[in-house]
């Protein structure tokens, strides 16, 4: 057995879980509600063996590392927390819908890992042998997937309170099975409210990092600009509660705007811009 | 006259007191933010000067945006969200204080309806009893009730964690401390960057600005060393350093292993591994030049750049040398040269010569084979140098933020009102957050009370 065998299964997990999800969304039969969340706990179930077996194969290999260290082993574990955040959310406020908004997110994070990066064990680059790289990857990933979810809900308050103000509230259409518009915007803020200090320990660990590394806790480079703009975002998010007319649709969409940020600093800044952080350059 | 200065005042105030400032300010900091991240910041270099139109060069050079972080209108924006914070801090703190010590001890009827979670109970007992009873409840299942009479009944009022109210305030007050300790850092503190050539030591730095600053003790660099992996991707850069006071080693700080990732601090200074290379004064590379029709080896010594003529008119020009080639031909290793060779009447070529692998340099079946035999050149190591006496409160200001925000999000001040009147008891709770988790505590605590017999 080896971790990429696993890593596909995972994929056909997630991608099982989101059919089911729709198949949900179509019918409204509660048992494929909890069918999907189960294939998608089996997925994370799996998808954790396969990142625990990773982490052995690079030691067997002699490089041993945290599978943590490239491009593909950060889309991959990308997907993992999303669908933890997901379980998360499940279990604690059970609006099963949710995951028909979620599990696509990890299903195309998976997807593009196996068939569109590299998937090789590679051996730590000197800039990037600390164990802070583990605290501060961690942190800004759980995060990230967290607002994904965020996203998630948000798009479905979107369409939700569009179909309202359409005036068709019609009892047993599509829009039945999702949550009131009330608790979308509650379950945003709630994603928000894990993202956001985790997204604060992962900025400060990237700065204790940095300083211990390079002796500058701040240098504006455009990874760390971009994860205070994305903080920024949702700061702003945080305080548009307390601010008339700045709840509901604004709020919905400064999150989606949030995670397309978030997006952009994970992945944009490596591919458009240049700075320290870009992945598999061998920076000191 | 007056009152339309106070009302200007009172306009200023609460400009700055607003919440929607903060958005805006919020907003405008993460789109701004994003002009630095496009742009080269600090020196230009020379290939994008010539790209840009002169106006566009001209125009940003104005606006900053070339050092936009440290320009003058971003650092406007840094302080009117200061103030923004601070003014909103006063305006709200006494009052959150106020809640939190003179709480609302009697509910009056109005209040009543606007609670979620309530609770009714009938008793015979009288309304002292009922009291008596009720205050010892709480006590035991939730906190020590204050009790007041009003109208003939009485109010008790019991609450939990009311100064988890200022954790919004601890998170403020942390974003000015980490501002504190950054101001700190820039006026107290430096960085700067050195080289040290194998063998030899430093005793003062070059600060990023161009100034010298004396260090108060001496830096040795014994050794500096690179290792690569098979892949030729880097593995480790090492120096080895010495401290030395007076000239003599400084114990604990003598032969001390710095590579990337982990510094040497002496002093308050703090130095990182950030480059290497070869030492170019001084630096010899021996080569052999040996004729294919054979004859004994000709070795002569270059520096880098420098040229030597043989007999026969071939010309030898020595382009470049690494101490390891790895990085550029992962299959091999050990040092390497590059060299241009011009045999007469041909036109030059250029080509890599390796130190351990004399039959590859053989195999090129030139009328003269050329080994390279290594050089004297020392290596040097580039030390990051940095003293930031700041930056322990942008650590303290960074807990402040993280335990503020735990609180702010995680915890809520709770609340219980009793009201005990002639004949029937009536309960009701509040939490300021994580209504749904409290409500189960509510429940709980409701079917206690539903079984008191009083
Ligand atoms: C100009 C700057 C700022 C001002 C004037 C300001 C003001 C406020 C005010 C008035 C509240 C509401 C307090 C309440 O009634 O419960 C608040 C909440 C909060 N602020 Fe700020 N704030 C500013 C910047 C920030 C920043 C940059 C952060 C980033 C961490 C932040 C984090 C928070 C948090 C976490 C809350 C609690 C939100 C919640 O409970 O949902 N604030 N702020």
């Amino acid at each position: 057995m080896t971790s990429s065998i696993l890593f596909n299964v995972t994929t056909i997990a997630y991608m099982a879980s989101m059919v089911v999800f729709f198949a949900y969304l179509a019918s409204k039969n509660k048992t494929l509600g909890l069918t999907g969340s189960i294939i998608a706990y089996v997925g994370l179930i799996i998808q954790t063996a396969a990142i625990a077996l990773r982490w052995k194969e690079s030691y067997d290999m002699g490089v041993g590392h945290a599978p943590l260290s490239n491009l593909y082993e950060s889309v991959v574990f990308f997907s993992w927390t999303i669908i933890l955040i997901f379980a998360f959310i499940d279990i604690k406020y059970k609006y099963r819908v949710v995951g028909a908004f979620v599990v696509p997110f990890a299903l195309l994070g998976m997807t593009w890992a196996q068939l569109g990066l590299n998937t090789g064990i590679e051996p730590l680059v000197p800039a990037l042998q600390s164990n802070w790289l583990l605290y501060h990857v961690v942190t800004c990933f759980l995060g990230y997937a967290a607002f994904a979810v965020a996203c998630g809900i948000s798009i479905m308050y979107l369409i939700k309170a569009k179909h309202e103000e359409g005036g068709s509230a019609s009892p047993g259409g599509l829009m039945a099975m999702f949550p009131p518009i009330r608790i979308l915007d509650d379950l945003n803020y709630r994603a928000i409210m894990i993202g956001f200090p985790l997204l604060t320990l992962g900025i400060i660990t990237g700065a204790a990092w940095a300083n211990y590394a390079w002796g500058t806790y701040w240098s504006w480079d455009p990874k760390e600009t971009w994860s205070l703009i994305v903080w920024f975002i949702y700061a702003a998010f945080l305080h548009a509660r307390f601010t008339r007319g700045w709840v509901g649709k604004r709020a919905a969409w400064l999150s989606i705007i949030g995670f397309a940020a978030t997006i952009f600093c994970y992945l944009g800044v490596n591919l458009f811009l240049s700075g320290l952080h870009s992945y598999g350059n061998s920076k000191m | 006259m007056a009152t339309t200065e106070r009302n200007f005042v009172q306009k200023v105030w609460d400009f700055f007191c607003s919440l929607k400032l903060t958005i805006f300010l919020l907003i405008s900091l993460a789109l701004t933010s994003v002009i630095g991240t496009i742009l080269p910041q600090g020196p230009l270099p020379p290939e994008y000067v010539a790209e840009i139109s002169p106006i566009k060069l001209q125009i940003y050079t104005k606006l900053g945006f070339f050092d936009m972080y440290h320009s003058w209108w971003f650092i406007a924006l840094l302080y009117i969200f200061s103030i923004n914070l601070i003014s909103c801090s006063i305006k709200r703190l006494p009052h959150v204080f106020k809640f939190i010590t003179e709480p609302t001890t009697i509910l009056g009827e109005s209040l009543r309806n606007s609670f979620s979670l309530k609770k009714e109970l009938a008793i015979s007992a009288s309304v002292e009893a009922g009291r008596d009873k009720l205050a010892e409840f709480l006590a035991k299942e939730f906190a020590t009730p204050v009790v007041n009479e009003h109208n003939g009944e009485y109010h008790l009022f019991a609450q939990k964690n009311a100064w988890c109210r200022l954790g919004v305030y601890v998170v403020h007050l942390s974003i000015l401390v980490i501002f504190v300790g950054a101001i700190i850092g820039s006026l107290f503190g430096f960085k700067g960057f050195v080289t040290i050539v194998e063998g030899s030591s430093v005793s003062s730095i070059e600060s990023r600005n161009g100034q010298q600053i004396p260090l108060g003790f001496d830096l040795r660099c014994d050794q500096f060393n690179v290792t690569f992996y098979n892949t030729g991707s880097p593995k480790e850069f090492k120096s080895i350093l010495t401290v030395l006071e007076n000239g003599q080693p400084v114990k604990d700080y003598t032969n001390v292993r710095v590579v990337v990732n982990d510094p040497l601090t002496y002093k308050g200074f703090t130095f990182y591994q950030s480059s290497y290379g070869q030492a170019t004064e001084g630096g010899e590379h021996f080569f052999t030049a040996t004729r294919r029709s054979g004859g004994a080896p000709e070795q002569f010594a270059l520096s880098e750049g420098g040229v030597a003529t043989f007999k026969d008119g071939t010309t030898f020009k020595l382009l470049e040398t690494t101490p390891e080639v790895r990085q550029f031909m992962p299959d091999f290793s050990g040092p390497a040269a590059r060299i241009e060779v011009t045999f007469k009447g041909k036109s030059p070529q250029t080509f890599i010569v390796l130190k351990n692998y004399p039959e590859i340099n053989a195999q090129r079946n030139d009328e003269l084979t050329f080994n390279y035999l290594g050089s004297n050149a020392k290596m040097y190591t580039g030390l990051q140098v940095a003293k930031d006496p700041g930056v322990w409160v942008v650590w303290l200001g960074c807990a402040l933020m993280v335990a503020g925000i735990f609180i702010a999000f995680f915890m809520s001040h709770k609340r219980v009102w009793v009201i005990v009147s002639k004949g029937h008891i009536r309960m009701y709770a509040n939490a300021n957050k994580n209504q749904a988790a409290f409500q189960m505590q509510f429940d709980t605590l409701a079917d206690k009370f539903t079984n008191l017999k009083i």
